[in-house]
């Protein structure tokens, strides 16, 4: 039996499901956001599939002439918002903005950068429209479900689909009654691709008068300092990448010779970056960033889910670890048994005999 | 300076952080019972934000609120001997099954219960890295939020001036009272347990841990009231049931999947100067490197 539900759920009020994706567009640094970009080419993709449009949210200051690489993404509407006030953002008027056209668009899908602007503002909209958001998604897709219980069938729902606990599950988690469904991504995890031809797409200015209120400004910038980023791994086409099993700081050193030596990026886990041998920025993986290089070298890293999640799509990955079964080895090209210690000189001194 | 009420949101969670060989059982499942439950560590940065104000503001009132099941009263104690003056646990099991949303409802709802100037949150809790719940509260008590707080530079008792730290940098902003804030683990770690409290607060219980020890404390209750650690249920807190729990979450898990590891042809190395030549004489060979 296939039933498809459009009744009001305990819930909340569901949206008739023709609706468009959404996502929200991010500026940084006067630039759009990379991870904007990413979020737009996965979202024309989902909106191919379910013969819908896509659209884009974008606030700021000066901000119009994006309009035309956002349509180079594919998207259909952009819905701008400028308005001296939003120069930055901001929770409370930003909030107030998206969660006004949500209303009034009812998409059925919107997307966020899991930036540390997308994760204060899209809890805040969710929990504002009482629907479901997905934090840190490794992928997007669009399925079905059938529910035993109620024999129901929902059609065409996105499954977000995410590591959880501890590592070595993937969930993916479903909306089936509330509309819009939310999922935050981080930088890197999708892939950008303009469209081949760009097309023109239209622009819907919003009025900020009348919807945005004098309260919504009572938390004031004092200032801010943003740099560009420092370290890029992301692109790196040579990443050295040690774990835990590095052991500190001071052996860290050797590693970063490494990689000056081949020419590439040092990279790590969490577990290293919590231990402090390691800045936060060079952290890959489910919660850090999603790296595609030519050639991976492991050190030290046992390779749970989450740290899989962000390197799993490097074209040659070498392990080094003490543990023969490390679950690393199982997506290695090449395991080497052995302290990271003594490997890695090893790797210097023939790389330094060998190359020209 | 006029004393202050704050409330901290802390949580206790699995230690994902050291998830060891026999956190996973044979049928590959996880074992949960294989992992320590912990103070969420953002949440104790977060606490030691609140012990500061108390340090500024002479008389100021620290409350821990948790939810979670009966042995979360752990984290509460813990609190306690750290230098907090009340806590609360939020538990029943129609808050189980309980997402994001339906978390910050409940927690929305027992908050004001009470009265407050500041709510404290951890930027995020290591089980799920989500950092929703803390935005989630602040929007249905309908105050502001300031997240990613490393500092809080200036606190006064109509407004707070709080430093951020972002991905690539830091923003400072001024938001009236009463607010949200949400801490960052690069702010101070938190203070250790002090030994005079951790005497006064070591028989601090709840009153379904005294039933379930079946110890006669009700005495103890009586003579020393503040041992008495407060559980709050559905009831207590006015709550709508179709907005927690199961029923008030529109996030469902659809499948888990353990990960089977697509084990690739890997070629095995021994760590000998032969093998090692031999690997990097190859990558520069098909050009990998060099
Ligand atoms: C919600 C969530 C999100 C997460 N996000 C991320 C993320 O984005 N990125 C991430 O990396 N992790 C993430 N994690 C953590 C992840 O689950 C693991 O805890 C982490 O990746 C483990 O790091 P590790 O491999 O460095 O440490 P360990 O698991 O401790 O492994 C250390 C390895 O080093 C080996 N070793 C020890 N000594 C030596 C030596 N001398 N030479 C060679 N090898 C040696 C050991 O055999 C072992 O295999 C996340 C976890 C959660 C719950
Ligand atoms: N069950 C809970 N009890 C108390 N506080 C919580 C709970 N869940 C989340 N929080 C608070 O919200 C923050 C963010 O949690 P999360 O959204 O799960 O990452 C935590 O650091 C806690 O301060």
């Amino acid at each position: 039996m296939i039933t498809i539900r459009l009744v009001d759920s305990k819930l909340h009020k569901i949206f008739i499901a023709v609706n468009n994706v959404f996502v929200y567009c991010e500026v940084q640094n006067n630039r759009l956001a990379d991870v904007s970009l990413e979020l737009l080419t996965k979202g024309r993709k989902l909106a191919g599939e379910l013969h819908v449009g896509l659209e884009a949210i974008l606030i700021g200051k000066g901000v119009s002439d994006m309009a035309k690489e956002l349509f180079d993404y594919g998207v259909r509407t952009l819905h701008l918002v400028e308005d001296e006030r939003l120069a930055f953002y901001r929770t409370l008027p930003y909030a107030r903005l998206v969660k006004h056209l949500f209303e009034r668009e009812k998409p059925q899908i919107g997307l966020f950068g899991a930036t540390p602007v997308g994760r204060d503002l899209a809890p805040r909209i969710a929990s504002s429209l009482k629907c479901g958001l997905t934090a840190d998604c490794t992928g997007l897709e669009i399925g079905d479900h059938h529910d035993k219980k109620s024999d129901t069938t929902y059609t065409n729902l996105l499954y977000q689909i995410r590591p959880a606990f501890g590592g070595n599950i993937i969930a993916t988690i479903i909306n089936p009654d509330t509309r819009p469904q939310l999922a935050t991504v981080r930088e890197g995890v999708m892939k950008k691709e303009p469209l081949m031809e760009s097309m023109a797409g239209e622009i819907k200015t919003l009025d900020v008068n009348g919807i945005l209120q004098k309260e919504d400004f009572v938390v004031e910038i004092i200032d801010r300092h943003v740099e560009e980023k420092r370290i890029n791994i992301k692109n790196a086409p040579i990443i050295v990448a040690g774990g835990y099993g590095v052991g500190s700081k001071e052996n860290f050193k050797l590693l970063f010779e490494l990689a000056d030596v081949l020419g590439g990026e040092v990279g790590g886990t969490r577990a290293a970056v919590d231990a402090g041998y390691i800045e936060h920025d060079r952290q890959i993986g489910q919660t850090g960033v999603t790296v595609r290089p030519r050639l991976y070298i492991a050190c030290g890293i046992s390779g749970q889910i989450q740290h899989r999640a962000g390197m799993m799509e490097s074209s040659m990955i070498i392990a080094i670890n003490t543990d023969r079964n490390a679950p690393i080895n199982s997506i290695a090209d090449y395991v080497i048994t052995g302290d990271f210690a003594e490997v890695v000189p090893r790797l210097i001194k023939y790389y330094r005999k060998n190359s020209k | 300076m006029k004393p202050l009420k704050i409330i901290v949101l802390a949580k206790q969670v699995p230690d994902t952080r050291n998830v060891g060989k026999d956190a996973m059982k044979a049928d590959g499942t996880v074992n949960r019972a294989a992992l320590e439950a912990i103070f969420n560590p953002e949440d104790l940065n977060a606490l030691e934000q609140a012990l500061r104000i108390k340090d500024q503001a002479e008389g100021s009132q620290v409350t821990l609120l948790t939810m979670g099941p009966g042995r979360a009263a752990e984290i509460i104690r813990e609190g306690l001997y750290r230098g907090a003056d009340h806590g609360f646990l939020l538990t029943d099991r129609k808050f189980a099954g309980s997402d994001t949303l339906a978390t910050s409802y409940s927690i929305a709802r027992a908050v004001s219960q009470n009265e407050y100037d500041i709510i404290i949150a951890g930027r995020q809790a290591i089980d799920g890295d989500t950092a929703q719940v803390g935005p989630q509260v602040a929007e249905k008590l309908n105050i502001p939020q300031v997240t990613y707080v490393e500092a809080i530079e200036e606190i006064t008792e109509f407004y707070i001036i709080a430093r951020r730290r972002l991905d690539n940098g830091i923003e400072r902003v001024k938001s009236p009272l009463p607010v949200l804030i949400t801490v960052h683990g690069s702010a101070p770690p938190c203070r250790p347990r002090i030994a005079r409290r951790v005497m006064k607060y070591k028989h601090a219980r709840t009153l379904t841990e005294l039933q379930d020890a079946s110890e006669d404390y009700i005495r103890l209750f009586q003579d020393r009231p503040y041992l008495k650690i407060d559980e709050w249920s559905v009831a207590d807190i006015k709550a709508d049931e179709d907005a927690l729990g199961l029923s008030g979450s529109p996030t469902k898990v659809k499948k888990i999947e353990n990960v089977v590891f697509k084990a690739k042809e890997s070629r095995i190395l021994e760590n000998s100067d032969q093998d090692i030549e031999s690997l990097i004489k190859e990558l520069i060979d098909n050009h990998t490197i060099g």
